[in-house]
């Protein structure tokens, strides 16, 4: 009878955690501020197909960074989760700390009992009916999940992006200045970002209807953000837009 | 509740109604038939097309046999953004396939990231009339009709269905329910091309007033309580139901026209 090898548990969790973080720095950043009618999420996304932040129900988003294909598989079960919820309840009992847990809980199972991790970080945000009743959830590939009210960055940079975010956060600011305020974390002093390379969009408490999620598209950002979004020459869509080197082992 | 995950092969992609099957929330279907119950059941609705897209209305009774179940039931409802949908039938399994159907467009949207196109609309709801066939032969039909902008034709189009989920486009107006008959014929007589907005809003309420003339389960306008048809316009803009006292003045606007109260 052959016997596996042993690995201790720490060694097992410190690789699969190492495989994870891997993964999600390969892909790009995203920021989510609170401002005064809402929740703002901007990422940094040269698609407009595939999109990292969507809709969940009235006044929850969705945000993944990481491998597209698990983020996704997510983000349909959460929508999935929320509508069979307010079908079989009502509307009012979808919450996101409710969903978030539910993350948290397959996230988890799949990081102990799965092959390999999920290479993922989530954001399940929702607005209430004040700014002082908006929520984030920010979620790890291993189930950990962190409650944050102000404004948190997820990704392979997410540390110097979210202190860059603090500095600047202010309660009640508008919405043109949280947006200015998220690209500034996202890009850093030394970079620009066009408004094609960007995806963007908020839950904004302020429009009436049930629905709160909007995109803000290209054209929309280029009006109420001008300059800093203005496509530059050689900038746009350039070389330090491309992605960080891939690491040695192909991606599965 | 956990978290919907399902295996690619039994993954029911954007279909809400196959989620629901999966998760076992179904509602039992009928298989004998059971001894005869007094339901409630709703009537009228038209819907009509007019210069900037189309108009539905829908009277607010419901009955229980000869009763009057209740006086302010509403049977027009948006479907999503840039449709609508009014029901007549009985009227518990009419709401819930509304609400349904509601979900299906609005689950569709978020999984597939776009909206499905007008016809898409129109047949998921022709599966929903269909699939409700069984309770259909046992006294528990649901009729609806749909309509909606199609914002890639940009004209506002209206679609009628039969027990079996038959699909019928209309090109200028429908009716569905159990005074159709008159209030279809009214809206015949007095329709053309390029209605505004006030005249169709008019021709709508006064199909829906000789409906209830003639037809018991059809309900008029109750001034003592208050009590107007539903009414709701869908154009480039969207659905928009239209104000209660609105409606209250197009009305009191008709009767003054009908000397002793039947003219026309």
């Amino acid at each position: 009878m052959s016997m596996p090898f042993y690995v201790a548990p720490e060694q097992r969790m410190k690789d699969l955690a190492d495989y994870a973080r891997k993964g999600i720095a390969r892909g790009r950043s995203l920021v989510a501020v609170a401002y005064a009618d809402g929740i703002a999420i901007v990422a940094e996304n040269q698609s407009n197909t595939l999109r990292k932040i969507s809709e969940i129900y009235d006044r929850i988003a969705f945000a993944g960074v990481g491998k597209y294909n698990e983020f996704d598989q997510l983000r349909i079960a959460g929508v999935r989760h929320a509508d069979l919820k307010g079908y079989s309840y009502s509307r009012e009992d979808v919450n996101a700390r409710g969903l978030a847990n539910q993350y948290a809980q397959i996230l988890g199972q799949i990081f102990t009992h799965e092959m390999k991790p999920m290479e993922v970080e989530i954001l399940v945000a929702e607005i209430g009916p004040d700014v002082a009743d908006d929520q984030m959830f920010h979620i790890l590939y291993d189930g950990t999940v962190r409650d944050e009210n102000q404004c948190t960055a997820l990704g392979g940079e997410a540390e110097p992006i979210l202190d860059r975010l603090r500095e600047t956060w202010s309660e009640g600011q508008d919405i043109d200045i949280a947006l200015t305020r998220a690209i500034e974390a996202l890009t850093g002093p030394d970079r620009r970002l066009s408004a094609d390379d960007l995806e963007v969009a908020v839950l904004d408490r302020t429009t009436g209807e049930r629905r709160a999620f909007r995109r803000l598209e290209p054209e929309e950002l280029r009006t109420r953000l001008g300059d800093l979004v203005a496509a530059t020459e050689g900038n746009g869509g350039g070389v330090d837009l491309e992605p960080p080197p891939p690491d040695e082992e192909p991606q599965a | 509740m956990t978290l919907p995950l399902f295996p690619a092969q039994d993954d029911p992609g954007p279909d809400f109604a196959a989620l629901v099957r999966s998760a076992g929330l179904e509602p039992p279907r009928l298989d004998r038939h059971g001894d005869a119950v007094t339901l409630t059941h709703g009537t009228t609705v038209v819907a009509l097309r007019y210069a900037d897209g189309v108009i539905m209305a829908g009277d607010r009774r419901a009955t229980a046999g000869n009763l009057i179940s209740h006086r302010h039931m509403d049977k027009v409802f948006p479907a999503d953004r840039h449709s609508g949908v009014a029901i007549a039938g009985a009227a518990g399994p009419a709401v819930e396939m509304v609400k349904l159907f509601q979900l299906q467009l609005e689950h569709y949207e978020k999984v597939e990231g776009e909206r499905l196109s007008l016809e898409g609309k129109a047949n998921q709801l022709s599966m929903m009339v269909r699939s409700n066939l069984p309770a259909a032969l046992q006294g528990l039909a649901v009729v609806p009709l749909f309509a909606g902008y199609d914002l890639g034709r940009d004209v506002g189009r209206l679609f009628e269905f039969d027990v079996t989920g038959g699909r019928y486009e209309e090109n200028d107006h429908a009716s569905t329910g159990s005074g159709s008959l008159h209030a279809g014929t009214v809206v015949k007589l007095g329709w053309r091309e390029g209605l505004i907005r006030e005249e169709g809003v008019d021709l709508a309420l006064k199909a829906l007033f000789q409906a209830a003339d003639e037809d018991s389960a059809t309900g008029g306008p109750d001034l003592v309580r208050g009590i107007y048809p539903t009414m709701a316009t869908i154009t480039a803009e969207g659905f928009t139901a239209l104000e209660r006292d609105e409606i209250a003045e197009r009305f009191r606007a008709l009767l003054d026209t009908m000397d002793g109260g039947m003219a026309s």
